[in-house]
This record gives C-alpha cells, structure tokens and sequence, in this order.
C-alpha cells in the first residue's frame, strides 16, 4: 500500500468501531479504506451490523453480545494487515444531467442569504470568484470538465458524496454556509469543502448550491429501472460525470420521470489509481470516452 | 383499525428498528425508548420489537374501530379512554369505537403504544419503523396524519388485560439525567480546558431536539486546539473529513452546541465527534424534554459493556413473565 502509517481506531462506544484511514482527503486514502472494509465484509463475522465506508475513514456498527469489541478490532487490524489496497477498480461510469444556476435552488438561496458568507450574490457567483475562476460559465465548465469519484454515500439515504478527478490545484473548494439551511431543493448538486454532492432528499443542508438534476437517486417506490435492483442509486466507488443541460432538456427529463420512462446512461468501467495518479489531466478524459 | 383523530406532535410507527442499511445513509430508526416498547408489547403478548405508536409531548387522539388490547409506556401522559383514566405499564381492553387520549406529559417525553397483534404496516428493508428523513417505512414514511387508519394485526392471544409489569421492572422518567459517554473519536482534538468543562458543567436539553439528534446548551463554549486543517476538511477547527456518525455520537458545531445523534441520525458529515453515549442509555435521551438538565460523565469501554449486561438482563426478565 502506499499509505504507510497505520489506521487510527477508537471506539464509538459499546456499538461502533471509528477508523481514521487520514485526516485528509486524497483518492489513496479512500483506495486503503476500501480495500480494509471489502476485507472485513469477506470475514463475514458473525455480529458486524454495517460496515460503512466514508470519504477517508470508515466504521463498523456491531452488536457487542455477538462480538466482543476487542475481538472485532483484532479480526479488522489483521485484515488492514493482509488486505492488499486493490491499485483498480471494476466501476461504472454515469452521466448525470444537471441545469446549472436553476430557479429552484436560486429561489432558496437567495431565502438564506443572511447564513452566506456573500449575501450580495449567489452560490455559483461566489465559488468562482473564490476559486479564481473568471465568471460562473467558468466554474461550470470546472465542475463538469472532469469525471467525479464517489467516495461516500450517506448523511441522509441514498445522498453521494464525490471527489473530482483533478489535481489537487484545482480541487474545487468553497466552505459551507455559516450556518445550515432549513431547506434545500430535492436533487439539488450541493458542494462543501473539497466534496460535491446531490441531495438525495429534500432537507437541511450546508453545502453550497449550484443546480439541479432531474434524475431521482433515491426512490422507496423503485419507480425507475435504474432503481429497480436497490431504492439506493449510488454506491462508493461511483464514477460520475455530470453534463450540462438547458431548461428545456431539464423539464423533457422531469416529464420523463413522472411517466417512468426517465433512464441513466451508465457504462462499466475499470479504474486504474496507478493511471490516473500518473497522468491527472489526460487519464479522466479518457474514462469520459465510455460514455460516448 | 385505529383511526387517527388528531395526530398528535409527532407520532409515529416504531419496532426496534433496521439494521445493515446505515452504510447508504439510511439509520436504525426505531423507537428511542427501545425498553419502554419491549415493555409494552410484552403486556400484550406481542414479540417484543411488534411496531407499535411512539408518541411525542403532544399525544395523539385515536379511535378504536375494533376491540383491542393496548399498553401504554414511557413517558407519563395521564392517558384517558373515553374519559377513564387507564395506568401505565398494565393492559388494558378497548372496546370498538372508544377514544383513547392523552395529555402533555407529566415526566418523559415519549409513551409507547402497544396493541395486540402489532400495527400491521408492511416491512421495508426489514422493518416497520418510520425513517422520515427518508420517507420510509412507517404509515407511508411519514408521522401520523388526522384520518389515517392504521391496520392491526392478528393477536397472539397470549396477552391478557390487567398484565402488569412488576414495579421492579418500571423505570422512572423525568428529573435530572446523567449521560454516560465513552471519551474517542476526536476527542483527542479538544482543548484540556473544553475535556473538563464538559464533563463538568451542567447542560440544558435544547429546543431542537427530535428522532435525528439532541442538542444540549448551557455550558461553556468547546474550543478544539488550533492546527493547520488537513486537506478537505474545512476551515472551521470543528470540521473534520466527512465521515461516519455513530448512533449517540457527540458533535460540537464551531464549539458551540454538542450535538448526540440519536436513532434517525444523519449518517455521517463534517463536525467532529467527541465521544459517544453508552447504548444502554440511548433510552435515556429518547425520555428527555426541552429544558430538562443533564449531564455528561466519561466511562471506559468496559463500564459501557457492564452497563449493557445490566440493561439487558433487565430486558430478558420480561420475557415469558405473561404467557398464560
């Protein structure tokens, strides 16, 4: 692995156990968390409830009348020990249509302009001129020029949270609201720190608001063929790329998913670390040619 | 059936909850006061995690559509059918088109409601628990609206009016709390003086305090030590990497306001955890109303452990004390 220092591990108490991969985001970090909680769930021990993985750490939820905690840290720090970080990948890659500087979250920004950090203008308005970026069109030629990484789903059901394929430089980056919202628009593209998300739900929020997709990702109902196999779309590991539409591709799409007809494009994929390490800039390009 | 007159606060069907779905952000969910549910299923010879009503400050108004053994425990609410005062933790007949009330609770802040036979929703991902957030589970996801007619399952017979439980199975409810927590997680991020201060200052239960998480206020403000924040991680020395959030963990917004995540819990995010309440009293929070005090006191691993054993046995005693 090319992490070398250890996980860090402390208890959440008599029913979790926390592990800090690092306390700072990279692709690597996520790659060893992978691989560690692929190896625990091949352990398949009896009394581990969830293994949940997130951006840089994970956690496992256990029942401790099954498995006594300090059992369960040994049978994990033995698999952290053997499990080799797969340097690949087998994923797929969606398209994720996405209007820009819509009404919808513009509407609910400009209500909580009084918890922004810029109260004189919007969402997308700021995170360019905070990125050094010329103008809005600017940041979302950035945001959507490169494939994202999932690298966490949760917060609420079935919401993923993303890492863009991009050298560090030009990691995207905007804090959150001072303080959270009360609302924020059901599919709403949110950003926060170095991490891009879609809201799954309708709900509170602190991340930054850029636009909506009309493709639902979370649906209890299973109404799309795209949610057929799971009420959950996203997994960890996830490819996405998102693609600019105008205001009428958006309400052709929403008309589609009110008639159940609405569907993904997505294409399998294998991922190479390696490659894209090598080679940040030309690498994500050619993930993007799968889905041409 | 069971007609819902008025709904009440926030009313809504619970079992024991659902578990290995946390991992896509979906939480256990389930009632907040797992041993006052147990507790009222076994009255009326339900299995003990039987979905059942939980319901919060503001009890609902529910008529009866047909006759029913029901239970009633948690939180102190001066329960009334048509009228007549029925007690706590003691089955009881309804009779079809009896109306069962209730009123801002004297202690607690949520009574659990049993009928035999369970109320019959159907399962989602294993459960019958309501997950609002994500509209899930439950009546049709959500809390209980005025009109709704929840269905009844088949009784076990084995339940009988007048089952009570022994007082030495009872828990109080109400007056001061003291929350065991577990130090970890960011702990280690604090300032000393924020490590004392908050085991040691008294604290107050918010206003915003629900099934998602419990905010406490009153002490003094946490200060994290200063450090250069990694990569991703935010501006705020409060913030961390997004990651997972265990169920009773601890968070502190900029410092201010610890945050405990309870069974609806947003699965993971930005802030810091501190520590984590012990599972044996999750149950605890689950009872508590705004304004009420608390207290936080740190425990080791193995004291959250004998605490669990303990609990659990309490639990076990329950079980079989009513079949006929």
């Amino acid at each position: 692995m090319a992490e070398t220092s250890p996980i860090r591990y402390s208890f959440g108490a008599d029913e979790h156990l926390f592990a800090e991969v690092s306390d700072s985001m990279s692709l690597e970090a996520f790659f060893k968390g992978m691989a560690v909680t692929r190896a625990v769930e091949r352990l398949a021990l009896d009394g581990v409830l969830d293994v949940c993985l997130a951006n840089a750490s994970f956690q496992i939820r256990f029942d401790p009348d099954r498995i006594a905690p300090h059992v369960l840290l040994d049978a994990v720090q033995s698999a952290e020990a053997q499990a080799v970080a797969e340097r690949t990948l087998h994923t797929r890659i969606i398209e994720i249509p996405v209007l820009y500087n819509d009404p919808w979250t513009h509407e609910t920004l400009m209500r909580f302009r009084d918890r922004h950090q810029d109260p004189s203008g919007t969402d997308l308005e700021y995170a360019a001129r905070i990125n050094g970026l010329a103008d809005v069109d600017a940041f979302i030629a950035a945001h959507s020029g490169a494939p994202w990484f999932v690298s966490m789903v949760g917060f609420v059901a079935g919401l993923p949270f993303m890492f863009q394929m991009v050298e560090r430089e030009r990691q995207l980056q905007v804090p959150k609201y001072l303080r959270p919202r009360t609302d924020t628009p059901k599919l709403t593209l949110g950003h926060g720190g170095c991490f891009g998300c879609i809201y799954s739900v309708r709900g509170a929020g602190g991340y930054q608001m850029f636009g909506v997709t009309p493709a639902p990702i979370y649906d209890p109902a299973q109404q799309l063929a795209y949610l057929k196999d799971h009420m959950v779309f996203f997994r960890p590991g996830d490819i996405v790329q998102f693609k600019p539409i105008d205001r009428e591709a958006y309400d052709l799409a929403v008309a589609e998913v009110d008639a159940g007809r609405f569907d993904l494009r997505i294409r399998p994929l294998e991922f190479s670390l390696d490659a894209f390490l090598a080679d940040p800039i030309g690498y994500p390009k050619t993930l993007q040619e799968a889905l041409a | 059936m069971i007609k819902v007159l008025k709904p009440g606060l926030a009313t809504s069907v619970q079992d024991l909850g659902r578990e290995g779905y946390y991992h896509l952000g979906i939480p256990p969910s389930g009632a907040l006061d797992q041993y006052a549910l147990s507790a009222a299923n076994h009255l009326v010879g339900n299995p003990p995690g039987a979905a059942g009503l939980e319901c919060t400050l503001i009890g609902p108004e529910l008529e009866f559509r047909r006759d029913a053994l029901v239970a009633l425990s948690g939180a102190l609410m001066a329960p009334r059918l048509d009228g007549e005062v029925v007690h706590q933790d003691t089955a009881f007949q309804v009779r079809a088109g009896q109306v069962l009330r209730f009123e801002f609770p004297l202690a607690g802040a949520r009574t659990y409601l049993a009928v035999a036979g369970g109320i019959d929703v159907p399962l989602v991902l294993g459960s019958r628990s309501t997950y609002t957030l994500g509209a899930l589970g439950g009546f049709h996801g959500r809390r209980l609206q005025a009109g709704d007619e929840l269905p009844i399952g088949e009784p076990s017979g084995q339940g009988r009016a007048g089952n009570s439980l022994p007082m030495a199975l009872r828990r109080a409810v109400g007056g001061d709390v003291t929350l065991r927590v577990v130090p970890g997680l960011y702990y280690e991020r604090l300032t000393a003086a924020a490590k004392s201060s908050f085991f040691a200052e008294p604290w107050t239960v918010g206003s915003e305090a629900d099934r998602i998480g419990y905010r406490f206020k009153g002490g003094s403000a946490l200060s994290f030590q200063p450090r250069e924040q990694p990569f991703g991680a935010g501006s705020d020395p409060s913030n961390i990497v997004d990651s997972c959030y265990p169920i009773g963990s601890i968070q502190v917004p900029a410092g201010l306001e610890p945050i405990v995540l309870h069974r609806d819990a947003v699965s993971g995010g930005g802030y810091a955890m501190i520590g984590t309440v012990i599972s044996a009293d999750l149950d605890l929070i689950g009872q508590m109303q705004p304004n009420q005090r608390a207290g936080f006191v740190a425990v080791s691993l193995e004291q959250a452990l004998e605490a669990r054993r303990v609990y659990k046995k309490r639990l076990k005693a329950m079980t079989g004390l009513f079949n006929t």
